[in-house]
């Protein structure tokens, strides 16, 4: 730390420069009164900092905090690691770019996994960037680390459709009626891993990455739910997983919620996959648990803070 | 010109000087963008694909007369534009200004115009116009369209029918031409609506809830799991209690309305944790593109580190 | 006329995908309304970017407060639009090269790919970002301890934050059987452990009970405007 701090001197020198004013009204008007009037762009400069700071110090020193994960996460691993090489899967990537921060790196790593497993990855999608969004996986993930896989006969990228759960309710019985051809426009017969498949109760597991509606909720609600033989696991945002922990387990096995349970998917796939050093992109949400824990002790001391303020002025008025 | 804005300007000067100074005058340099070059359909195309500094290095140190991997002036441009359009957004949390309102404008525009594209190419295409005159599409956009899936259905003329009349809105006047189809979407989505959420919502969620209060392993009585399907079951029923309205929430009913709250409380407080959770790690992603793709000051995934070229790279 | 033959459309619409869900010999009604929406809400897709269109010429047309702003909403729109829609830099696809038209719309490096990359990206990226400034000016402005469930809400909030990072290790990391053998019946008690039977007991229990809540609204919302009920969708004249 102290050998970040001398070499990075410049960074620190900019930091307590953008703090001089704000300490400079303390020591002016008292620190009660500071924090009464506290004008709120104060805590975004603060937010700011708890979160540079640590991407920058992990990005220069590599250190990031070990991961345990939980039973989740190893419930959602394990329901795609007990497959067979060969075994259908449906990634449905529900998600654009706003969202990619959380869910990028399970996209990520759930096509690592899927990879390394030599599953068929079927990719759709019920968001209009969420083709896009399963481009970028593949360009990331399959095409340079997995150059044995081939287009059309490992993976498929079915591309978007619109409708929200309109697109669930069709595919569940009768995929080809809206799917007439993948993204890149080929025929269904043209391709050899559509052969035979006519439905998406035909995959052996579902993974939806899911940023809201439609997502997750709908998966479970369309396809699960009719057809209760299907498994699904999701990769949600922050907001959404905890309004999906009752479908846990029964209609939902697995459930990755936010960036944590990115980073302990990850730290499950990259040990059992990644070998000794593993490619540093598959640990994106190891290094973003980094300024996780910075801002969230932010937010935390703010409220402290807030509150002891509140309860000094409530004693007074008493 | 007041003191705070000759602070600012003063402070954006020194920025845009260290900006040029980082990218024209040091070893490292900033914010370029590199392609690699890959024929494509028996080499009648290149297709330009992204590629690294490192990867631009290892070739150049490999074969100084190479092409494969170039520098290109157009996605450096547009990577210049994206640290703008990030800062102009983030200049809205000092307050308003031109700059923000503009990147907004183009948000709006680009947004919507991307929408329409994707539901043109993806859907309208291949499910409308593919199915109603397939030899078109496959004269014109989709020569792959074939087999069975491209056979013509005369059915969905009624879907074109009611796209024009969706789009009869726009017009100045019989905006209710557009009410069938929209009677249709409300009428469809409240039908999937009813029957999902009364299956999957209602009655399923009645049945997870019917725990084992008593949770027997192995001829072992399980003390934990137990007390955690109890207050399961305990937990949602006093909440449904709290959301009964029909009687006053009183003696016993109100005691248990409360605990309802309680557990409410603990449910918005889990919901207030993972919400901030999602928001750091939505800022922390952009400040790493600021950080790493444009001003290169980190490399966390060795992007710039001079690569070793695998197979496929200078053949 | 102008309101029966919309009732009777929503009616049909609504109807045919519930018996569709019972009845295995309609289920192609079903999947033949769901695809017919489907589209539908394709042309949705059109409808709000010319009504988006419409209002922004409108703007400028009338000089309103702030319409060089609606200028650029315009010149972006338009751009956007026609780039992707004439594949501006699209390559036609590898397996029909003789086919001008048959190059994918977003493919890498084509001019829609482009806008992808540089504007659509960072600009929605980046405005969802905000939200985590403002939610941490939220936190220190809006939550008091002020009652019972107020403390409860924080508390919960505070233990999720600290058990959802290191933190949450590094606090309650002495809680650990191999410090002392009594911990063993403690180890819930860890941070970290903590967030997980919060978020399957008490957060289940909640979300359960809203879910039941809000399921029985939906159906009856749904019921309301199938049987005719609720016709406030359709307008007044």
């Amino acid at each position: 730390m102290t050998e970040f701090i001398v070499n990075q001197w410049w960074l620190v020198a900019i930091v307590i420069a953008s703090l001089i004013p704000l300490v400079m009204r303390i020591v002016s008007a008292g620190l009660l009164e500071t924090l009464r009037t506290l004008d709120r762009r104060w805590i975004f400069l603060l937010l700011l900092w708890a979160v540079l700071i640590p991407i920058y110090f992990i990005g220069v020193t590599g250190r990031t905090f070990p991961e345990v994960p939980s039973v989740l996460a190893r419930a959602t691993f394990d329901e795609i690691d007990r497959l067979n090489p060969g075994d259908p899967i449906l990634l449905a990537f529900d998600y654009d770019p706003p969202s990619e921060g959380e869910l990028g790196p399970m996209a990520t790593a759930f096509v690592y996994h899927a990879a390394s497993k030599k599953l068929r990855m079927y990719f759709m999608a019920l968001w209009p960037l969420g083709a896009q969004m399963i481009d970028n996986t593949i360009a990331k993930v399959i095409t340079p680390d997995f150059r044995d896989l081939v287009y059309g006969r490992d993976y498929i990228n079915l591309g978007f459709k619109s409708g929200q759960e309109g697109v669930i309710k069709v595919v569940v019985t009768n995929l080809r009626e809206l799917y007439t051809t993948d993204s890149r426009g080929t025929a269904m017969q043209d391709i050899p891993m559509m052969e035979g498949i006519t439905n998406i109760q035909q995959m052996k597991v579902i993974v939806s990455v899911s940023a809201g509606y439609p997502g997750t909720k709908e998966w479970v609600q369309y396809a699960v739910t009719p057809f209760p033989s299907l498994r699904l696991v999701a990769g949600a945002t922050g907001v959404q997983a905890p309004l999906l922990y009752p479908y846990v387990p029964r209609q939902l096995p697995g459930l990755l919620g936010a960036i944590k349970g990115a980073a302990e998917y990850e730290k499950l796939v990259v040990d059992a996959y990644g070998g000794a050093n593993a490619d540093p992109k598959y640990l994106e949400a190891l290094r973003r648990m980094g300024p996780q824990l910075v801002a969230h002790l932010l937010i935390i001391t703010l409220i402290v803070v807030a509150n002891v303020v509140f309860l000094i002025d409530r004693g007074r008025k008493r | 010109m007041r003191r705070e804005n000759v602070f600012w300007m003063a402070l954006l000067v020194i920025g845009a000087a260290a900006l040029l100074w980082r990218s024209a005058f040091t070893t490292e340099g900033m914010g370029r963008e590199y392609v690699r070059a890959v024929p494509v359909a028996n080499g009648r195309w290149t297709q330009s694909d992204p590629a690294t500094y490192g990867e631009y290095q290892g070739a150049e140190a490999a074969l100084p007369a190479q092409t494969e991997y170039q520098f290109s002036l157009p996605r450096t441009i547009g990577l210049w534009l994206a640290a703008f359009f990030t800062l102009a957004i983030f200049s809205f949390l000092f307050g308003d200004n031109p700059f923000y309102k503009v990147a907004e404008a183009v948000l709006v525009g680009v947004s919507a115009a991307y929408w329409m594209v994707i539901g043109f190419w993806d859907v309208i295409v291949p499910n409308l116009v593919g199915k109603i005159w397939p030899a078109l599409v496959r004269a014109w956009a989709m020569p792959g369209l074939s087999g069975p899936e491209a056979e013509p259905s005369p059915s969905y003329i009624v879907v074109l029918v009611l796209s024009v009349m969706l789009l009869w809105r726009l017009a100045p006047k019989g905006g209710w031409i557009a009410r069938w189809p929209l009677a249709f979407i409300i009428g469809t989505t409240a039908g999937l609506r009813l029957i999902a959420f009364l299956h999957g919502d209602f009655l399923v969620q009645i049945r997870n809830t019917i725990l084992p209060l008593a949770v027997i392993d192995g001829g072992v009585f399980d003390p934990w799991l137990s007390l955690q399907n109890l207050l399961i079951v305990v937990g949602v029923l006093c909440c449904l209690v709290y959301f009964f309205f029909s009687f006053e929430h009183q003696g016993a009913v109100g005691a248990t309305a409360k605990a309802g709250i309680w557990v409410l409380m603990i449910t918005f407080g889990a919901a207030f944790g993972y919400t901030v959770m999602g928001r750091i790690a939505l800022l922390a992603i952009r400040l790493e593109f600021l950080l790493d793709d444009w001003l290169w000051l980190i490399d966390p995934t060795g992007r710039r580190v001079a690569a070793l070229l695998a197979g496929g790279g200078l053949g | 006329m102008k309101q029966t033959g919309p009732l009777l459309i929503t009616a049909a619409g609504g109807f045919v995908l519930i018996v569709a869900y019972f009845i295995p010999f309609a289920q192609n009604w079903g999947e033949l309304a769901a695809i017919w929406f489907d589209i539908l809400a394709a042309v949705a897709f059109i409808l709000g970017g010319g009504n988006l269109l419409k209002t922004h010429l409108k703007r400028i047309s009338d000089r309103a407060r702030g319409w060089g702003y609606s200028g650029v909403v315009v010149v972006s729109f338009l751009a956007t639009l026609f780039v992707g829609l004439v594949k501006v830099g699209v390559n036609p696809s590898a397996q029909f090269p003789d086919f001008a038209w048959s190059g994918q719309y977003r493919q890498m490096g084509s001019a829609f790919w482009y806008l992808f990359q540089y504007a659509f990206t960072p600009l929605t990226a980046t405005m969802f970002s905000l939200l985590a400034f403002y939610i941490a000016s939220a936190a220190f402005r809006a939550f008091r301890a002020k009652n019972v469930e107020a403390v409860l809400l924080l508390g919960t909030a505070f233990i999720i934050l600290l058990g959802r990072t290191f933190a949450g290790v590094a606090l309650t990391s002495w809680i650990d059987p191999d410090v002392w053998a009594g911990f063993a019946y403690f180890t819930g008690l860890r941070l970290e452990n903590l967030t997980v039977y919060i978020m399957s007991v008490f957060n289940t229990a909640g979300n359960r009970a809203i879910m039941i809540g809000i399921a029985l609204g939906i159906v009856a919302t749904s019921l309301k405007v199938l049987l005719g009920i609720d016709r406030s969708y359709l307008g007044k004249d």
